[in-house]
Protein backbone atom coordinates (compact mmCIF):
# COMPACT_ATOMS: atom_id res chain seq x y z
CA UNK A 1 0.00 0.00 0.00
CA UNK A 2 2.79 2.40 0.91
CA UNK A 3 5.10 1.22 -1.85
CA UNK A 4 4.32 4.23 -4.05
CA UNK A 5 6.00 6.51 -1.52
CA UNK A 6 9.24 4.61 -1.95
CA UNK A 7 8.94 4.54 -5.70
CA UNK A 8 8.19 8.26 -5.95
CA UNK A 9 10.85 8.89 -3.33
CA UNK A 10 13.63 7.28 -5.33
CA UNK A 11 15.85 10.21 -6.41
CA UNK A 12 16.54 8.64 -9.79
CA UNK A 13 12.87 8.14 -10.59
CA UNK A 14 11.96 11.59 -9.29
CA UNK A 15 14.72 13.16 -11.37
CA UNK A 16 13.47 11.50 -14.56
CA UNK A 17 9.79 12.20 -14.06
CA UNK A 18 10.27 15.83 -12.96
CA UNK A 19 12.50 16.51 -15.96
CA UNK A 20 9.56 15.58 -18.15
CA UNK A 21 6.97 17.54 -16.15
CA UNK A 22 8.98 20.70 -15.67
CA UNK A 23 8.76 22.30 -19.17
CA UNK A 24 4.96 21.95 -19.13
CA UNK A 25 4.77 23.67 -15.74
CA UNK A 26 6.99 26.54 -16.93
CA UNK A 27 4.91 26.94 -20.09
CA UNK A 28 1.63 26.97 -18.17
CA UNK A 29 3.06 29.44 -15.65
CA UNK A 30 4.29 31.83 -18.35
CA UNK A 31 0.99 31.67 -20.21
CA UNK A 32 -1.25 32.09 -17.15
CA UNK A 33 0.88 34.82 -15.55
CA UNK A 34 1.04 36.73 -18.83
CA UNK A 35 -2.67 36.50 -19.60
CA UNK A 36 -3.71 37.00 -15.96
CA UNK A 37 -1.53 40.09 -15.47
CA UNK A 38 -2.76 41.79 -18.65
CA UNK A 39 -6.38 40.87 -17.97
CA UNK A 40 -6.28 41.80 -14.32
CA UNK A 41 -4.43 45.09 -14.71
CA UNK A 42 -5.89 46.37 -17.98
CA UNK A 43 -9.15 44.62 -18.87
CA UNK A 44 -10.96 43.85 -15.60
CA UNK A 45 -13.26 46.67 -14.37
CA UNK A 46 -12.26 48.86 -11.43
CA UNK A 47 -14.06 48.40 -8.12
CA UNK A 48 -16.97 50.72 -7.24
CA UNK A 49 -15.41 51.71 -3.92
CA UNK A 50 -11.67 51.08 -4.08
CA UNK A 51 -11.19 52.16 -7.68
CA UNK A 52 -7.99 50.97 -9.33
CA UNK A 53 -6.22 50.02 -6.10
CA UNK A 54 -8.32 46.85 -5.87
CA UNK A 55 -6.13 45.38 -8.64
CA UNK A 56 -3.56 44.50 -5.99
CA UNK A 57 -5.85 41.53 -5.35
CA UNK A 58 -4.38 39.85 -8.44
CA UNK A 59 -1.03 39.58 -6.68
CA UNK A 60 -2.09 39.64 -3.04
CA UNK A 61 -4.57 36.73 -3.01
CA UNK A 62 -2.45 34.27 -5.06
CA UNK A 63 0.63 35.12 -2.95
CA UNK A 64 -1.22 34.69 0.35
CA UNK A 65 -2.88 31.45 -0.72
CA UNK A 66 0.36 30.04 -2.11
CA UNK A 67 2.27 31.02 1.04
CA UNK A 68 -0.10 28.89 3.11
CA UNK A 69 -0.20 26.00 0.62
CA UNK A 70 3.60 25.86 0.52
CA UNK A 71 3.75 25.66 4.29
CA UNK A 72 1.32 22.71 4.31
CA UNK A 73 3.28 21.04 1.50
CA UNK A 74 6.50 21.59 3.44
CA UNK A 75 5.00 20.10 6.62
CA UNK A 76 3.70 17.05 4.73
CA UNK A 77 7.12 16.56 3.12
CA UNK A 78 8.59 16.79 6.60
CA UNK A 79 6.20 14.12 7.85
CA UNK A 80 7.05 11.81 4.95
CA UNK A 81 10.76 12.39 5.60
CA UNK A 82 10.48 11.73 9.34
CA UNK A 83 8.31 8.61 9.07
CA UNK A 84 9.55 6.95 5.88
CA UNK A 85 13.05 8.50 5.74
CA UNK A 86 12.52 9.54 2.13
CA UNK A 87 15.40 11.83 1.17
CA UNK A 88 13.60 13.44 -1.78
CA UNK A 89 10.85 14.63 0.57
CA UNK A 90 13.43 16.49 2.64
CA UNK A 91 15.05 17.96 -0.48
CA UNK A 92 11.66 19.24 -1.64
CA UNK A 93 10.97 20.74 1.81
CA UNK A 94 14.39 22.42 1.76
CA UNK A 95 13.83 24.16 -1.56
CA UNK A 96 10.20 25.12 -0.83
CA UNK A 97 10.94 27.15 2.30
CA UNK A 98 12.63 30.25 0.79
CA UNK A 99 9.97 30.61 -1.90
CA UNK A 100 7.23 30.23 0.71
CA UNK A 101 8.84 32.96 2.81
CA UNK A 102 9.00 35.18 -0.27
CA UNK A 103 5.30 34.64 -1.00
CA UNK A 104 4.42 35.45 2.62
CA UNK A 105 6.41 38.66 2.38
CA UNK A 106 4.74 39.48 -0.95
CA UNK A 107 1.30 39.00 0.62
CA UNK A 108 2.19 41.17 3.63
CA UNK A 109 3.78 43.87 1.48
CA UNK A 110 1.01 44.05 -1.12
CA UNK A 111 -1.54 44.09 1.71
CA UNK A 112 0.24 47.01 3.35
CA UNK A 113 0.35 48.94 0.06
CA UNK A 114 -3.38 48.30 -0.39
CA UNK A 115 -4.11 49.16 3.24
CA UNK A 116 -2.85 52.74 3.03
CA UNK A 117 -5.52 54.03 0.59
CA UNK A 118 -8.25 51.60 1.65
CA UNK A 119 -8.05 51.35 5.43
CA UNK A 120 -6.04 54.46 6.14
CA UNK A 121 -3.23 52.44 7.73
CA UNK A 122 -0.60 50.08 6.43
CA UNK A 123 -0.46 47.89 9.51
CA UNK A 124 -2.85 47.05 12.31
CA UNK A 125 -2.34 44.25 14.83
CA UNK A 126 -5.46 42.37 13.89
CA UNK A 127 -5.66 38.59 13.97
CA UNK A 128 -5.27 38.05 10.20
CA UNK A 129 -2.28 40.35 9.77
CA UNK A 130 -0.57 39.10 12.92
CA UNK A 131 -1.03 35.40 12.11
CA UNK A 132 0.36 36.04 8.63
CA UNK A 133 3.41 37.74 10.18
CA UNK A 134 3.83 34.68 12.41
CA UNK A 135 3.80 32.55 9.24
CA UNK A 136 6.73 34.60 7.92
CA UNK A 137 8.63 34.05 11.19
CA UNK A 138 7.84 30.32 11.04
CA UNK A 139 9.30 30.15 7.53
CA UNK A 140 12.42 32.01 8.65
CA UNK A 141 12.62 29.71 11.69
CA UNK A 142 12.41 26.58 9.52
CA UNK A 143 15.15 27.92 7.22
CA UNK A 144 17.39 28.96 10.11
CA UNK A 145 16.87 25.73 12.07
CA UNK A 146 17.86 23.65 9.07
CA UNK A 147 21.11 25.54 8.79
CA UNK A 148 21.86 25.52 12.52
CA UNK A 149 23.08 21.92 12.72
CA UNK A 150 26.45 20.56 11.66
CA UNK A 151 24.86 17.28 10.54
CA UNK A 152 22.36 17.69 7.73
CA UNK A 153 20.13 14.93 9.06
CA UNK A 154 19.68 16.62 12.45
CA UNK A 155 18.85 19.93 10.81
CA UNK A 156 16.38 18.24 8.49
CA UNK A 157 14.58 16.58 11.40
CA UNK A 158 14.43 19.76 13.47
CA UNK A 159 13.12 21.77 10.52
CA UNK A 160 10.53 19.10 9.69
CA UNK A 161 9.27 19.08 13.27
CA UNK A 162 8.96 22.87 13.36
CA UNK A 163 7.12 22.85 10.03
CA UNK A 164 4.79 20.13 11.27
CA UNK A 165 3.93 21.94 14.50
CA UNK A 166 3.78 25.29 12.70
CA UNK A 167 1.06 24.00 10.43
CA UNK A 168 -1.35 24.73 13.32
CA UNK A 169 -1.02 28.38 12.30
CA UNK A 170 -2.64 27.72 8.90
CA UNK A 171 -6.23 27.17 10.12
CA UNK A 172 -5.72 30.14 12.45
CA UNK A 173 -4.88 32.35 9.46
CA UNK A 174 -7.81 30.96 7.48
CA UNK A 175 -10.44 31.39 10.19
CA UNK A 176 -8.99 34.47 11.93
CA UNK A 177 -11.45 36.71 10.07
CA UNK A 178 -14.38 34.60 11.30
CA UNK A 179 -13.35 33.84 14.87
CA UNK A 180 -12.41 37.39 15.81
CA UNK A 181 -13.24 40.94 14.83
CA UNK A 182 -10.53 41.99 12.41
CA UNK A 183 -9.76 44.90 10.13
CA UNK A 184 -9.19 42.46 7.29
CA UNK A 185 -12.41 41.52 5.49
CA UNK A 186 -13.70 37.95 5.46
CA UNK A 187 -13.28 35.65 2.48
CA UNK A 188 -14.78 36.72 -0.85
CA UNK A 189 -14.46 33.18 -2.19
CA UNK A 190 -15.85 30.14 -0.44
CA UNK A 191 -16.48 26.65 -1.72
CA UNK A 192 -20.11 26.71 -0.60
CA UNK A 193 -21.50 29.97 -1.98
CA UNK A 194 -21.22 32.14 -5.05
CA UNK A 195 -18.26 34.56 -5.01
CA UNK A 196 -19.08 38.08 -3.85
CA UNK A 197 -17.49 39.34 -7.06
CA UNK A 198 -18.57 39.22 -10.72
CA UNK A 199 -16.91 36.86 -13.20
CA UNK A 200 -15.22 39.76 -15.02
CA UNK A 201 -13.19 40.26 -11.84
CA UNK A 202 -12.61 36.72 -10.58
CA UNK A 203 -11.73 35.07 -13.90
CA UNK A 204 -8.37 36.89 -14.17
CA UNK A 205 -7.80 36.09 -10.49
CA UNK A 206 -8.35 32.39 -11.18
CA UNK A 207 -5.86 32.57 -14.07
CA UNK A 208 -3.33 34.30 -11.80
CA UNK A 209 -3.81 31.53 -9.22
CA UNK A 210 -3.09 28.89 -11.88
CA UNK A 211 -0.02 30.91 -12.89
CA UNK A 212 1.33 31.24 -9.33
CA UNK A 213 0.79 27.56 -8.53
CA UNK A 214 2.38 26.30 -11.76
CA UNK A 215 5.30 28.66 -11.27
CA UNK A 216 5.78 27.23 -7.78
CA UNK A 217 5.52 23.64 -9.08
CA UNK A 218 8.04 24.25 -11.87
CA UNK A 219 10.45 26.02 -9.51
CA UNK A 220 10.19 23.26 -6.89
CA UNK A 221 10.80 20.53 -9.47
CA UNK A 222 13.81 22.38 -10.89
CA UNK A 223 15.33 23.15 -7.50
CA UNK A 224 14.68 19.66 -6.14
CA UNK A 225 16.49 18.22 -9.13
CA UNK A 226 19.52 20.41 -8.56
CA UNK A 227 19.38 19.45 -4.87
CA UNK A 228 19.41 15.76 -5.90
CA UNK A 229 22.51 16.31 -8.04
CA UNK A 230 24.16 18.17 -5.17
CA UNK A 231 23.41 15.62 -2.45
CA UNK A 232 23.60 12.42 -4.49
CA UNK A 233 26.77 13.44 -6.33
CA UNK A 234 28.56 10.21 -5.36
CA UNK A 235 25.90 7.95 -6.92
CA UNK A 236 26.82 6.25 -10.17
CA UNK A 237 23.72 7.40 -12.10
CA UNK A 238 24.32 11.04 -11.09
CA UNK A 239 27.95 10.88 -12.18
CA UNK A 240 26.93 9.35 -15.48
CA UNK A 241 24.43 12.16 -15.90
CA UNK A 242 26.99 14.86 -15.14
CA UNK A 243 29.56 13.26 -17.46
CA UNK A 244 27.02 13.28 -20.25
CA UNK A 245 26.29 16.98 -19.71
CA UNK A 246 29.97 17.99 -19.70
CA UNK B 1 4.05 0.09 6.94
CA UNK B 2 6.55 -1.33 9.39
CA UNK B 3 5.77 -1.10 13.14
CA UNK B 4 8.66 1.32 13.57
CA UNK B 5 7.32 3.69 10.92
CA UNK B 6 3.83 3.44 12.37
CA UNK B 7 5.22 4.33 15.78
CA UNK B 8 7.04 7.37 14.37
CA UNK B 9 3.93 8.49 12.50
CA UNK B 10 1.73 8.31 15.61
CA UNK B 11 4.37 9.99 17.77
CA UNK B 12 4.57 12.92 15.32
CA UNK B 13 0.82 13.22 14.93
CA UNK B 14 0.55 13.11 18.74
CA UNK B 15 2.97 16.03 19.05
CA UNK B 16 0.98 18.03 16.50
CA UNK B 17 -2.35 17.28 18.23
CA UNK B 18 -0.97 18.24 21.66
CA UNK B 19 0.50 21.46 20.27
CA UNK B 20 -2.80 22.25 18.57
CA UNK B 21 -4.68 21.75 21.85
CA UNK B 22 -2.20 24.01 23.66
CA UNK B 23 -2.54 26.74 21.03
CA UNK B 24 -6.31 26.33 20.97
CA UNK B 25 -6.60 26.75 24.75
CA UNK B 26 -4.31 29.80 24.68
CA UNK B 27 -6.33 31.46 21.94
CA UNK B 28 -9.57 30.60 23.76
CA UNK B 29 -8.26 32.21 26.95
CA UNK B 30 -7.14 35.29 25.02
CA UNK B 31 -10.21 35.50 22.80
CA UNK B 32 -11.33 38.91 24.07
CA UNK B 33 -7.87 40.39 23.54
CA UNK B 34 -7.50 39.09 20.01
CA UNK B 35 -10.59 40.93 18.83
CA UNK B 36 -9.39 44.08 17.12
CA UNK B 37 -12.38 46.14 18.24
CA UNK B 38 -15.48 46.30 20.43
CA UNK B 39 -18.83 46.24 18.69
CA UNK B 40 -21.54 48.73 19.76
CA UNK B 41 -23.39 45.85 21.51
CA UNK B 42 -20.31 45.12 23.63
CA UNK B 43 -19.93 48.83 24.45
CA UNK B 44 -23.60 49.05 25.44
CA UNK B 45 -23.14 46.04 27.71
CA UNK B 46 -20.26 47.84 29.41
CA UNK B 47 -17.50 45.52 28.23
CA UNK B 48 -15.29 48.35 26.97
CA UNK B 49 -13.19 50.29 29.51
CA UNK B 50 -13.83 54.02 29.94
CA UNK B 51 -11.23 56.68 29.13
CA UNK B 52 -8.63 54.23 27.88
CA UNK B 53 -7.67 53.81 24.28
CA UNK B 54 -9.94 51.25 22.67
CA UNK B 55 -11.09 50.39 19.18
CA UNK B 56 -14.73 50.28 18.24
CA UNK B 57 -16.02 48.87 15.00
CA UNK B 58 -19.24 48.74 13.07
CA UNK B 59 -20.97 50.44 10.19
CA UNK B 60 -21.42 54.17 9.74
CA UNK B 61 -25.15 54.71 10.18
CA UNK B 62 -26.80 56.15 7.07
CA UNK B 63 -27.61 59.84 7.47
CA UNK B 64 -25.60 60.23 10.68
CA UNK B 65 -22.48 61.96 9.35
CA UNK B 66 -22.38 65.62 10.35
CA UNK B 67 -19.40 67.71 9.23
CA UNK B 68 -18.49 71.07 10.67
CA UNK B 69 -18.05 73.38 7.64
CA UNK B 70 -15.49 75.54 9.52
CA UNK B 71 -13.08 72.77 10.58
CA UNK B 72 -12.17 69.12 10.12
CA UNK B 73 -14.53 68.09 12.92
CA UNK B 74 -16.94 65.35 12.02
CA UNK B 75 -19.49 63.43 14.07
CA UNK B 76 -21.13 60.17 13.09
CA UNK B 77 -22.83 57.13 14.56
CA UNK B 78 -21.40 53.63 14.42
CA UNK B 79 -23.97 50.85 14.47
CA UNK B 80 -24.07 47.06 14.40
CA UNK B 81 -27.81 47.19 13.63
CA UNK B 82 -28.56 46.48 17.29
CA UNK B 83 -26.81 49.15 19.33
CA UNK B 84 -25.27 52.47 18.33
CA UNK B 85 -22.39 54.56 19.55
CA UNK B 86 -21.68 58.19 18.68
CA UNK B 87 -18.21 59.17 17.53
CA UNK B 88 -16.55 62.58 17.41
CA UNK B 89 -13.44 62.93 15.26
CA UNK B 90 -11.24 65.71 14.02
CA UNK B 91 -9.03 64.95 11.05
CA UNK B 92 -8.92 63.55 7.57
CA UNK B 93 -11.08 60.51 6.92
CA UNK B 94 -9.89 57.62 4.69
CA UNK B 95 -11.12 57.57 1.08
CA UNK B 96 -13.40 54.63 1.71
CA UNK B 97 -15.21 56.32 4.60
CA UNK B 98 -18.90 56.80 3.78
CA UNK B 99 -22.31 56.08 5.21
CA UNK B 100 -23.08 52.39 5.37
CA UNK B 101 -19.36 51.55 5.26
CA UNK B 102 -17.58 49.49 7.90
CA UNK B 103 -15.15 51.46 10.07
CA UNK B 104 -12.84 50.90 13.01
CA UNK B 105 -12.36 53.96 15.21
CA UNK B 106 -9.45 54.24 17.62
CA UNK B 107 -10.15 56.45 20.59
CA UNK B 108 -11.39 56.82 24.16
CA UNK B 109 -14.87 56.00 25.37
CA UNK B 110 -16.19 58.96 27.37
CA UNK B 111 -18.46 58.58 30.38
CA UNK B 112 -21.37 59.98 28.34
CA UNK B 113 -21.12 56.96 26.03
CA UNK B 114 -19.54 58.82 23.12
CA UNK B 115 -16.18 57.99 21.61
CA UNK B 116 -13.58 60.67 21.02
CA UNK B 117 -11.63 59.22 18.11
CA UNK B 118 -7.94 59.78 17.37
CA UNK B 119 -7.98 57.71 14.22
CA UNK B 120 -10.64 56.38 11.87
CA UNK B 121 -9.89 53.34 9.70
CA UNK B 122 -12.19 52.23 6.91
CA UNK B 123 -13.00 48.56 6.82
CA UNK B 124 -13.53 46.98 3.44
CA UNK B 125 -16.14 44.24 3.13
CA UNK B 126 -15.77 41.10 1.03
CA UNK B 127 -17.94 42.44 -1.83
CA UNK B 128 -16.37 43.64 -5.04
CA UNK B 129 -18.22 44.99 -8.05
CA UNK B 130 -17.67 47.30 -10.99
CA UNK B 131 -19.09 50.86 -10.60
CA UNK B 132 -21.81 50.20 -13.19
CA UNK B 133 -23.14 47.25 -11.22
CA UNK B 134 -23.15 49.26 -8.00
CA UNK B 135 -25.04 52.05 -9.76
CA UNK B 136 -27.57 49.61 -11.18
CA UNK B 137 -28.10 48.13 -7.73
CA UNK B 138 -28.65 51.58 -6.27
CA UNK B 139 -31.09 52.51 -9.01
CA UNK B 140 -32.98 49.32 -8.25
CA UNK B 141 -33.24 50.71 -4.71
CA UNK B 142 -31.08 48.15 -2.97
CA UNK B 143 -28.65 49.72 -0.54
CA UNK B 144 -30.97 51.44 2.02
CA UNK B 145 -33.42 48.52 1.92
CA UNK B 146 -30.51 46.19 2.46
CA UNK B 147 -29.69 48.09 5.64
CA UNK B 148 -33.12 47.42 7.19
CA UNK B 149 -33.20 43.84 6.01
CA UNK B 150 -29.80 43.16 7.49
CA UNK B 151 -30.81 44.86 10.72
CA UNK B 152 -33.78 42.55 11.20
CA UNK B 153 -31.67 39.55 10.36
CA UNK B 154 -28.97 40.47 12.86
CA UNK B 155 -31.50 41.14 15.64
CA UNK B 156 -33.11 37.76 15.02
CA UNK B 157 -29.74 36.06 15.14
CA UNK B 158 -28.83 37.77 18.38
CA UNK B 159 -32.19 36.91 19.95
CA UNK B 160 -31.81 33.29 18.95
CA UNK B 161 -28.40 33.30 20.62
CA UNK B 162 -28.53 33.23 24.46
CA UNK B 163 -31.87 35.07 24.67
CA UNK B 164 -30.37 38.50 24.04
CA UNK B 165 -32.90 41.37 24.32
CA UNK B 166 -32.17 44.60 22.46
CA UNK B 167 -33.34 47.89 23.99
CA UNK B 168 -36.76 49.08 22.88
CA UNK B 169 -36.20 52.82 22.65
Amino acid sequence: MWAFIHKFGSPKWFYAISARLEPWCWALAALALGVGTLWGLAVAPADYQQGESFRIIYVHVPAALLAQSIFVAMALSGLVFMVWKIKVADMAATVMAPFGAMMTFAALFSGAVWGIPTWGTWWEWDARLTSMLILLFLYLGVIALRGAFARRDSGARAASLLALVGVINIPIIKYSVEWWYTLHQSATFTLTSRPAMPASMWLPLLIMLVGFYSFFTALTLARTRSEIVKREGDKRWVRALVDKEL
Amino acid sequence: MTPKRKQRLFALLGIVVLAAIAVGLTLFALRANINLFFSPVQIAQGQAPLERQIRAGGLVKAGSVARDPQSLDVAFTVTDYVEEVEVAYSGILPDLFREGQGVVVVGELQSDGRIRADKVLARHDENYMPPEVAQALEEAGYSPADYQQKAEQVVKELEARAGFQPDEN
